[in-house]
C-alpha cells in the first residue's frame, strides 16, 4: 500500500538510532507504515480549529483502523465539529449518543456484532478527557471490566473545551480554566491531573497506552496494537487545544512535543501488565519552558512552577530511572 | 405447539423475549424487575435463547448498550423500574430520537423519596413525553403478548420507535397466573426478522446522532410525532393480526360493561381487574370501565368513541402530578374530552403500593354517581389516604 501523505517517507528516527532511514524499513514502525491506509476516513472540511490536536488524533486513528470499523463517540468538541447535520466528516459508520456513555454504546455495538456474526468488524469508542475521566468514568470502567473487544481512545486536551474551557479531572496543576481562574485567593487549578491510564490498567485489561499527537508514529503504532488486541484496549492520547491552552495554531505540535520532552506527559504502554516506555526524551527540558508557551500557565509564580517541576521529577525518576534503554 | 403453564408475570416476559429471538439483552437489576432478567439469564445460560447478555453497570448503560446494539441492527431488550427508568431518562429521548425499535419492560414502581419498592405508575408516566410507545397491561398473559406485539409495532417501517411495556410491579411481576405460551414458529410468522433502513455497517457507512441545529431540530421532532400517530393504526392492526394468529387480542382500549354505562371508571394496568370485580359485584348496568392499554400514542378517537354515552368519568390512576393536584391521565382525558359535556373526576390511588380495594372502587363509583345527580363532589380524591397523618 502507498505510504500516506501525512507520513514523510523519511523520518528521523529519534527512538532508536537518530539516523535517517526509509520509514518502511524502520524496525519499529515499518509494518505500520506499510499497512496504514492512505485514505482519509476522517474528512477535511470539518469545523475544528486550525491547529487542533484532537482532530489529528481522530484522523490518525482511522488511518490505522481502515474502513472496517464502527465508531462510537461521546459528546464533546470532536462530536460537534465533525457532525453538524447535514454534513459529516466520518467516512466510517459513526454514532454519537450522549456525553457519558461512549463506552456503554460501544459495548452494545460489540455485542450486536457478535450476535450477528460480524466479529471481523472493529469497534472504537472516542471520548474527551471530561467524557472519560469524569462523567464517562463509570460506563468506561464497566465496559473494560466486562471484557468487550473494543478500543477506547481518550483524547485529552485537559479541560472541558467544548463548553468553554472548564476544569476537568484531567486538568493539570496550576492551569487557568474558566472554572479554576487565578485570582487573589487562587493560583488556578489546585489539583494534579488524574492518572487515568493507571486507573484503567488496574482493570487488568490486555493493552493500555499513553500517546501524544506530537508523536504520530508512536500513537498510530499503539492504536494498531490496541486494535489487534483481543479484548478491551485503552489509548490515552494527549492532544493540544489552541484556544484552551492559549497557544498559536502553528505551535500546537511544538507544545505537545514539549509536554513529552519535559516529562509533563510520558509515553508508555502496558501489554498484559508489562510496562515499557516507548520514548525517552533525549534531553529533559525544564517544565518552565513548556509552561511559558501557554497562556493557561502564564500567571504561575516560580513557587508554583517549582511544585510542578518536583512533581514531574518524581515521575521522571520513577519511570526513566528503571528504564534500560 | 402453544402450551399452558402457571408462571410469574416476570417469567411470562422472559418467555416472550425468548420467543422473539432477541439478539442483545442489557440488564441491570432493580426490584421488582429482577426476575425478568434472571429468567432471561437462565435461558441464555441453558442455550434456550441465543443472545448476547450484557451485565451492564447501570440502567443508563443498559439503555446506552441497547441503543448501540439496535443501531447495529440487532433486536434488543432491557427491563427496568422506577429509579432505573429515571436514570435512563436522558437516553430514553435519544433512543426515540434516533428512531431505534428497542423494547423495554418497565415493572412499575414508585419513585423515591421516600424510597419505596412497591407499585405505582409515576415512573413510566413521568416519561410520557420521551417519544416511547407505552403499553400498560392487566395480566401476565397480556404482558407476554404485549412484548411480542411491541416488537411488531416498534419495528414497523412506518413507525421505528422504541416501545415500553408497563406492568405493575409485584402485582403482575411476582404473581403466578395461568399463561399460554405461544408456539415459536407462530411467533416467527407474526414477527419477521428485524430489517432496519439504516444500521451501523462498514459496507454502507452512516452518521447517527448528528448535531441538529435550529434549522433541523423541529423537523426531527415533527417526524417523531408523525411516526407516533402512525403507530396508533399500526398497533391496532398488530393486535388484530395477533388475534388472528394466536386467538386472543386486547384492542388499544378495552371496554367492560360499557353498553349502557353513564358512569365510567377509566384506568390503566392491573387495577382494572379489581374494578371489573367491583362492577360485577355492583351488578349495575350504568357503571362501566374503560381501560387504556395504549397511553402513547394516546388513542384519542377510541376514547371519545367509547365515552360517547358517558355522563361522568372517574379516572383511577396510580400517579399524581405534584402541583397540578391530579394525575396525568385525568389531565389528558379532560383535554381529549374538551368541548363535551362529560364531567371528569379523578382518584389518586395506590401510590407507593397502597392497596386499592373494592371498597375504594365503590367509593369512586359513588362519588361519580353523586356528581351525576348534580351534587357537588370533590373533583379529585385520594383513595385510602390517612387524613390524620397528612
Amino acid at each position: 500500500m502507498r505510504v500516506a501523505v501525512d507520513i514523510p517517507s523519511y523520518v528521523r528516527c529519534r527512538h532508536v538510532c537518530g539516523a535517517s532511514l526509509a520509514a518502511s524499513r524502520c524496525y519499529k514502525f515499518g509494518r505500520l507504515v506499510k499497512e496504514v491506509s492512505d485514505e482519509e476516513l476522517f474528512a477535511s472540511g470539518h469545523r475544528g480549529c486550525a491547529g487542533c490536536g484532537c482532530t489529528i488524533a481522530m484522523r490518525l486513528a482511522l488511518k490505522v483502523a481502515g474502513r472496517n470499523v464502527i465508531v462510537t463517540h461521546a459528546t464533546g468538541c470532536m462530536e460537534v465539529i465533525s457532525s453538524p447535520y447535514p454534513e459529516t466528516a466520518w467516512r466510517v459508520p459513526w454514532i454519537h449518543v450522549a456525553f457519558e456513555n461512549s463506552a456503554a454504546v460501544a459495548s452494545g455495538v460489540e455485542a450486536a456484532l457478535k450476535a450477528l456474526g460480524k466479529r471481523h468488524v472493529k469497534v472504537i469508542a472516542f471520548g474527551g478527557d471530561g467524557g472519560t475521566v469524569d462523567i464517562g468514568f463509570q460506563a468506561l470502567s464497566g465496559a473494560l471490566e466486562r471484557g468487550h473487544d473494543f478500543v477506547y481512545i481518550c483524547y485529552d486536551n485537559e479541560a472541558y473545551m467544548n463548553t468553554g474551557i472548564q476544569r476537568s479531572g484531567a486538568t493539570p496543576y496550576g492551569a487557568a480554566t474558566t472554572t479554576s481562574p487565578p485570582g487573589r485567593e487562587s493560583f488556578g487549578n489546585r489539583t494534579f491531573k488524574k492518572d487515568m491510564p493507571r486507573i484503567v490498567a488496574a482493570h487488568g485489561i490486555p493493552y493500555v497506552a499513553t500517546a501524544s499527537v506530537a508523536f504520530p508514529l508512536d500513537y498510530m503504532e499503539k492504536v494498531r496494537k490496541a486494535l489487534e488486541t483481543e479484548g478491551p484496549a485503552y489509548v490515552h492520547v494527549h492532544a493540544s487545544c489552541t484556544p484552551g491552552w492559549g497557544i498559536p495554531s502553528e505551535k500546537s505540535i511544538e507544545v505537545a512535543r514539549l509536554a513529552v520532552d519535559s516529562g509533563m506527559w510520558i509515553l508508555y504502554e502496558l501489554e498484559n501488565g508489562r510496562g515499557r516506555v516507548t520514548y525517552k526524551p533525549p534531553e529533559k527540558r525544564p517544565v518552565k519552558e513548556y509552561l511559558r508557551m501557554q497562556k493557561r500557565f502564564r500567571h504561575l509564580t516560580d513557587e508554583h512552577i517549582e511544585v510542578l517541576q518536583r512533581y514531574v521529577d518524581e515521575r521522571w525518576d520513577e519511570v526513566f530511572g528503571e528504564d534500560e534503554e | 405447539m402453544p402450551h399452558r403453564d402457571v408462571m410469574h408475570g416476570s417469567r411470562a416476559v422472559a418467555e416472550a423475549v425468548r420467543l422473539c429471538d432477541v439478539k442483545v439483552v442489557a440488564a441491570y437489576p432493580i426490584t421488582p424487575q429482577t426476575h425478568i432478567v434472571e429468567d432471561i439469564a437462565e435461558m441464555v445460560a441453558n442455550g434456550e435463547l441465543d443472545a448476547e447478555y450484557i451485565m451492564v453497570e447501570s440502567e443508563h448503560s443498559a439503555m446506552s448498550a441497547c441503543i448501540g446494539a439496535s443501531a447495529t441492527g440487532a433486536r434488543s431488550f432491557t427491563a427496568t423500574a422506577s429509579q432505573g427508568l429515571a436514570l435512563m431518562h436522558e437516553v430514553l429521548w435519544i433512543a426515540s430520537g434516533l428512531r431505534l425499535p428497542i423494547v423495554m419492560v418497565n415493572a412499575n414502581r414508585a419513585l423515591s423519596a421516600p424510597i419505596n419498592i412497591w407499585n405505582d405508575q409515576s415512573d413510566s408516566i413521568a416519561e410520557r413525553d420521551s417519544g416511547w410507545i407505552q403499553i400498560y397491561v392487566e395480566t401476565a398473559q397480556e404482558a407476554l403478548d404485549s412484548v411480542i406485539q411491541a416488537y411488531r409495532i416498534a419495528e414497523d417501517a412506518e413507525v421505528l420507535l422504541p416501545a415500553m411495556v408497563c406492568m405493575d410491579g409485584f402485582v403482575l411481576t411476582h404473581t403466578v397466573e395461568p399463561v399460554e405460551v405461544p408456539d415459536r414458529e407462530q411467533v416467527r410468522e407474526y414477527l419477521p426478522e428485524l430489517r432496519m433502513p439504516h444500521t451501523l455497517d462498514p459496507e454502507n457507512p452512516v452518521t447517527m446522532g448528528s448535531l441538529g441545529d435550529p434549522n433541523y431540530y423541529m423537523e426531527c421532532r415533527k417526524q417523531q410525532e408523525l411516526a407516533m400517530e402512525r403507530a396508533l393504526e399500526v398497533a391496532r392492526r398488530a393486535d388484530e393480526e395477533f388475534r388472528r394468529v394466536f386467538g386472543r387480542g386486547y384492542g388499544v382500549v378495552e371496554e367492560y360493561n360499557m353498553e349502557d354505562a353513564e358512569v365510567v371508571l377509566v384506568t390503566m394496568g392491573s387495577v382494572a381487574g379489581t374494578i371489573k370485580d367491583t362492577i360485577d359485584m355492583l351488578g349495575d348496568e350504568s357503571v362501566g370501565l374503560l381501560r387504556l392499554r395504549l397511553f402513547r400514542p394516546f388513542p384519542k378517537e377510541a376514547v371519545r368513541r367509547a365515552l360517547a354515552n358517558a355522563k361522568v368519568v372517574n379516572v383511577i390512576e396510580k400517579d399524581v402530578s405534584i402541583g397540578m393536584g391530579e394525575g396525568a391521565l385525568m389531565t389528558e382525558l379532560k383535554s381529549v374530552l374538551y368541548g363535551s359535556d362529560i364531567k371528569v373526576l379523578g382518584t389518586v390511588a395506590g401510590l407507593g403500593g397502597r392497596d386499592i380495594t373494592t371498597e375504594h372502587i365503590r367509593q369512586a363509583v359513588e362519588r361519580a354517581q353523586r356528581a351525576l345527580r348534580g351534587e357537588r363532589v370533590d373533583e379529585v380524591a385520594w383513595a385510602g389516604l390517612k387524613e390524620e397523618a397528612v
